[in-house]
C-alpha cells in the first residue's frame, strides 16, 4: 500500500512536469496535441547522446554523485537536451502547426499531432534502435526505508523527487515574480487584451514551447533514470499526461502539477487491484470519470468548443 | 497465373476489408467532423465479438457459442455500436478534442484487455476461429478466395450505398450542417448532440463490420493484428482519398494499401540485411509523413467532396438571389 | 504640430474577408478633444475601435497617427506608439492582481516605479488593493484599473469602447469626468457609447455611425440638440426640449 503510494507520487512527478507544458499549449493553441508527450523522448534521448559526448570529452564528469547513479556529464546533458527539445517543439510548430493553424480548424491540428507523433517515434527508433537504453550500468539499489511496511526508495528516485520540485517551484516564481511571467498568465487569460496591453502572440507562443519542450526534456530524463529509454516511452506518456491536464482543468498550470500527481497515485493505488498489465488503461478510466463528475476538470473553466 | 491471380484477390480482399473501415470513418470525420482517435479498438470490437460469439469452445475460455456466422457477425457489430455509444454518450457533449482523447484512451484500454484478459481474449495468443462461411461446401482453395472477395465486396457495395444514400438524404445534409455551422444547425431545431452521436455510433458499427470479416477471413485473432499503426493506416486512406467523399474513401483505401504493401515488399526485398528489423519503422514514418503532407498541401483530397460542396455553393449563392430579388 | 492626431480614410474593415462590416469610413479626431461615436446596434462602432487598435483586420482605406501610417500594425504594437484602447468588458486581467496588471503594460517602461506612483495618484482607490487580484473589483474600480492600464504609457489617443457598460449612472458620470479631464492633461479621447445623452454633454465631437458608414457628424452639443437626430439616435425624445 505505502509501496505503492510512494512510486505513484515519484512517477506523478514525472506527469506532472510534462503536463505543465501540455496544459499551456492545449490552452493557448486550442488543440489536444498527441505528439507532446514524444517530446519526453526526444529529451530523454538527447540526454543519452551528449551525457555520453560528455563523458568521453572529460572522464571526470562521467563519475557517479554517491548515492546516485547520476553523473556530473548527464547533469549538463539533460540541460543541453532541454534547449534541444525546447527547440525542436519551436520547430514542429513552424514547420505543422502553425501553418495549419493558418487555414484549417483544430480538429486538422489533432489529426497533424497523430501524424507528427508517428513520425518522431519511429525517427527516434531507426536511430537509436527498439532495445531499451540506460544512462548508467551501475547497479542502482535500493534503500530500505522500512521493513513493516515495506517501503524500498532508489536516491536516484528521491533526487528525480526533489529535481521536479525545484523546476516546478522554479516556473512558478517565474510565473509570480516576472513581468515574463505575469504575460504568460495574460495570455492565458485573455489573448486580444494581452496584445493590446503589448505582448506579442507569437513570441508567447514560441516560448510556451520552449517552456513545455524543457520541462518534457526533463520529465523524460528522470523517467529514463528510474526506469530505462524507449522509443515507445513518448507513446507510452500521452495518455496519462492527457489524464493529467484533464483532471487539473485545461489551461491551470497548478491544476496540472496537482492531476499528475493525482494520475500517477491513482495509477500506483490501481496495482494493488488489478495486474499491472492494465496499468496503461487507468488514465482512461481517470478521464472518463472526470469527464462524467466535472467536465471541465479541478481549476478548468467552463470554455467549450 | 493461378498465384497471380491468388495474390490479387488476396489484396482486393484485404483492401476491401479496410476500404469499409474507412467508409466509417468517413461518415464520422468526413460528413460529420468527429475525430476518432483509436479506429483500431472499433474494428478490434467487431473483430473479437465476432470470434467470441462464433468460435468454437475451448477449455477455460469465456465464449466459443458457435452461433452462426452471420449471427455472430451481427454480434460483434453491436458490440463495437455498443462502446461507440458509451464513448460518445460521454465526449461528444464537451469539446471537440475530448473525443479523440477519449478514443485514443479507449483503443490503448482495448489493447490491455486484448493482452490480459485470457479468460476473454486469449490474451497474447489470441483466438482461433471458426470455419469459414460455405468453407465446407468450396474447401480452402482458390475458389474459397475467390468467394470470400465476393462476400466482401458485397458488403463494400451495401455499406457504400447505403452511406451515399444516407448522406444525400435531409439526414446527410443536416449532418454536414452540423459539421459547418452547429449554432446554425441548432436553430434549424435539430439536436446536434444527438446527431453526432447517431453517426459516430454507426460509422464504429461499420468499422466493426471491417473487423468481423477481417477474423474471419484469418480465422484467427491476436493483440498483434490490433496494432496502433492500424488507425493511422486507416486515416491516411480517407485524407488521401479525400475526407467527405466516399468514392475517395474506398480509392483511398486500395492506393494505400497497394502503396504499404509494395513498400513493405521494396524493403524486404532492397532494404540491408541489418535494416530489416527497422522497416516497419521506414513505414510508418511514410504513413505519418502522407498525413501531414496531406494536411498540409492538399487537405481536400485527391477526390474533394462533391456533395458538400454544391451543398455550400448553394448556402452561398443564397444570399446574393435574395439581394437579386430586393434590387 | 497638426491639430488633428488620429485621421482615419476609406476604411473598409470586418472579420471576414469579402464582408466588411465598416465601409469607407472617415473620421478626424482633434488634439485634446473628447469625440464620442454613436449609432444603432451592428452599426460597426466597436468594430471601428477594434480596427483601430489593430485587432480587426482592415481591407482597405488607412489610419493615421499623428502623421504615421498604423493601419496594418500589430496591436501589441500600438502602445509604443501611444495608442492606448481600452475594450468594453474583460479589461483587467481577473487573475492577475492589480500591481501585475499595471506592472505587465508598464514592463518595457524604464520609468515604471515612478509612473506606477503618478497612476495611484490619479487613481487612489486602487492603492489598498494593489495586491489583491483584479477579478475581486468592483465593476467601477474595474473601469478605474482599465483607464488606468490605458494611461500607463502615457498614450496620445486613448480609444474607449463603452466604458459605461453595466456600470451604474452615477459610476458612469465619474468615469465620463474623468475621460473629460485627461483630455485637459493632454490626452485625445475616441468613445463609443450607447449612453448617448451622458457622453455627448462631456464630447467637443459626435460621428454617427449607421451600417458600417458615416451618417452625419457635428459638435457635441449641436448633436444633442438637433432635433432629427434627437428622434433618431437618442430614443425617440427630444433632447433639450425641457
Amino acid at each position: 500500500m505505502i509501496q505503492n503510494l510512494v512510486d505513484g507520487i515519484l512517477t506523478g512527478s514525472i506527469y506532472s512536469l510534462a503536463a505543465i507544458g501540455m496544459t499551456m499549449v492545449m490552452h493557448m493553441l486550442r488543440f489536444a496535441n498527441f505528439s507532446y508527450a514524444e517530446l519526453l523522448g526526444i529529451g530523454g534521448y538527447a540526454a543519452l547522446v551528449f551525457d555520453r559526448l560528455f563523458a568521453a570529452l572529460v572522464p571526470a564528469l562521467g563519475v557517479a554523485i554517491e548515492p546516485l547513479t547520476l553523473t556530473w556529464a548527464l547533469v549538463l546533458a539533460m540541460l543541453v537536451a532541454m534547449v534541444i527539445t525546447g527547440a525542436s517543439a519551436v520547430l514542429f510548430d513552424w514547420l505543422v502547426f502553425k501553418r495549419i493553424r493558418a487555414k484549417a480548424d483544430a480538429l486538422s491540428m489533432v489529426f497533424a499531432s497523430f501524424g507528427v507523433a508517428l513520425i518522431v517515434r519511429n525517427v527516434i527508433t531507426l536511430i537509436f534502435g527498439h532495445k531499451a537504453e540506460l544512462y548508467s550500468q551501475d547497479i542502482a539499489f535500493a534503500v530500505v526505508l522500512s521493513r513493516d511496511p515495506m517501503l524500498l526508495v532508489k536516491p536516484d528516485q528521491i533526487f528525480t523527487l526533489v529535481a521536479a520540485l525545484v523546476l516546478m517551484l522554479a516556473f512558478h516564481l517565474v510565473l509570480t515574480r516576472t513581468t515574463f511571467g505575469y504575460a504568460l498568465r495574460a495570455v492565458a487569460e485573455n489573448p486580444n487584451l494581452s496584445q493590446v496591453s503589448g505582448v506579442r502572440l507569437s513570441s508567447m507562443v514560441t516560448a510556451v514551447w520552449m517552456i513545455g519542450g524543457g520541462l518534457s526534456a526533463a520529465a523524460g530524463v528522470f523517467y529514463a533514470m528510474t526506469n530505462h529509454l524507449s522509443p515507445v516511452m513518448g507513446h507510452n506518456f500521452v495518455l496519462p499526461v492527457f489524464a493529467a491536464t484533464i483532471v487539473g482543468g485545461i489551461g491551470s498550470v497548478y491544476g496540472a502539477v496537482l492531476g499528475g500527481f493525482i494520475v500517477g497515485i491513482a495509477s500506483g493505488l490501481a496495482l494493488m487491484v488489478l495486474p499491472s498489465g492494465y496499468t496503461p488503461a487507468m488514465p482512461f478510466v481517470i478521464i472518463l470519470a472526470v469527464l462524467l463528475v466535472r467536465p471541465h476538470g479541478l481549476f478548468g473553466e467552463d470554455r467549450d468548443a | 497465373m493461378i498465384g497471380l491471380i491468388s495474390y490479387i484477390a488476396f489484396f482486393a480482399t484485404m483492401a476491401g476489408i479496410m476500404a469499409i473501415a474507412v467508409l466509417g470513418l468517413n461518415l464520422q470525420w468526413g460528413n460529420t467532423g468527429l475525430f476518432n482517435g483509436g479506429v483500431v479498438a472499433f474494428f478490434g470490437m467487431g473483430a473479437y465479438g465476432t470470434m467470441i460469439l462464433g468460435g468454437r469452445p475451448e477449455a477455460e475460455q469465456f465464449g466459443g457459442f458457435e452461433l452462426p456466422f452471420l449471427i455472430a457477425f451481427a454480434g460483434g457489430i453491436l458490440a463495437a455500436g455498443l462502446m461507440a455509444w458509451v464513448v460518445g454518450k460521454l465526449t461528444l457533449r464537451l469539446r471537440h478534442d475530448y473525443l479523440a482523447i477519449a478514443t485514443f484512451g479507449v483503443a490503448i484500454a482495448f489493447e490491455s484487455v486484448t493482452r490480459n484478459a485470457e479468460w476473454l481474449t486469449g490474451g497474447a495468443k489470441g483466438l482461433r476461429g471458426f470455419p469459414r462461411p460455405f468453407e465446407a461446401a468450396i474447401g480452402d482453395g482458390f475458389t474459397y478466395g475467390l468467394v470470400f472477395l465476393a462476400l466482401v465486396l458485397a458488403v463494400l457495395i451495401v455499406v457504400y450505398v447505403g452511406l451515399e444514400r444516407l448522406v444525400r438524404a435531409p439526414y446527410g445534409r443536416v449532418l454536414r450542417a452540423i459539421r459547418e455551422d452547429e449554432v446554425a444547425a441548432r436553430s434549424l431545431g435539430k439536436d446536434p448532440a444527438r446527431m453526432r452521436l447517431q453517426a459516430f455510433i454507426i460509422g464504429s458499427m461499420i468499422m466493426g463490420a471491417a473487423g468481423g470479416l477481417y477474423v474471419t477471413f484469418y480465422a484467427f485473432v491476436s493483440p498483434q493484428d490490433m496494432a496502433p499503426i492500424l488507425t493511422f493506416q486507416l486515416w491516411a486512406m480517407l485524407i488521401v482519398g479525400g475526407a467527405g467523399n466516399n468514392r475517395g474513401a474506398v480509392l483511398g483505401a486500395f492506393l494505400i494499401w497497394g502503396a504499404w504493401t509494395l513498400s513493405g515488399f521494396a524493403l524486404a526485398r532492397y532494404a540491408p540485411a541489418s535494416m530489416q528489423l527497422y522497416a516497419g519503422s521506414v513505414q510508418y514514418i511514410l504513413i505519418g509523413l502522407v498525413i501531414v503532407g496531406m494536411l498540409l498541401w492538399r487537405p481536400q483530397g485527391l477526390v474533394p467532396e462533391r456533395i458538400g460542396k454544391t451543398f455550400n455553393d448553394r448556402a452561398a449563392k443564397a444570399p446574393t438571389n435574395t439581394g437579386a430579388h430586393q434590387a | 504640430m497638426s491639430d488633428t492626431v488620429l485621421t482615419i480614410e476609406g476604411l473598409e474593415a470586418g472579420y471576414v474577408r469579402d464582408l466588411p462590416i465598416l465601409r469607407n469610413v472617415a473620421l478626424t479626431l482633434r488634439r485634446q478633444s473628447l469625440t464620442t461615436i454613436i449609432g444603432p446596434n451592428g452599426a460597426g462602432k466597436s468594430t471601428l475601435i477594434k480596427a483601430i487598435a489593430g485587432l480587426v483586420p482592415v481591407s482597405a482605406g488607412r489610419i493615421m497617427l499623428d502623421g504615421a501610417e498604423i493601419t496594418h500594425l500589430r496591436p501589441d504594437r500600438m502602445g509604443e506608439l501611444g495608442l492606448a484602447y481600452v475594450p468594453q468588458t474583460d479589461n483587467i486581467f481577473r487573475q492577475l492582481s492589480i500591481r501585475e496588471n499595471l506592472a505587465l503594460v508598464m514592463r518595457r517602461m524604464p520609468d515604471r516605479a515612478s509612473r506606477l506612483q503618478e497612476l495611484l495618484g490619479v487613481f487612489p482607490a486602487l492603492e489598498p488593493k494593489l495586491g489583491d487580484r483584479a477579478g475581486s473589483l468592483s465593476g467601477g474600480q474595474r473601469q478605474m484599473l482599465a483607464v488606468a492600464m490605458a494611461l500607463a504609457r502615457r498614450p496620445r489617443v486613448m480609444l474607449m469602447d463603452e466604458p459605461s457598460a453595466g456600470l451604474s449612472p452615477k459610476i458612469t458620470a465619474e468615469v465620463l469626468d474623468l475621460a473629460r479631464g485627461l483630455t485637459g492633461q493632454g490626452v485625445s479621447i475616441l468613445l463609443v457609447e450607447q449612453n448617448v445623452k451622458q457622453a455627448l454633454r462631456v464630447s467637443d465631437h459626435c460621428y454617427i455611425l449607421a451600417e458600417g458608414r458615416n451618417q452625419l457628424d457635428g459638435p457635441a452639443a449641436q448633436i444633442l440638440s438637433d432635433p432629427v437626430v434627437g428622434e433618431i439616435y437618442l430614443g425617440g425624445k427630444r433632447v433639450g426640449a425641457a
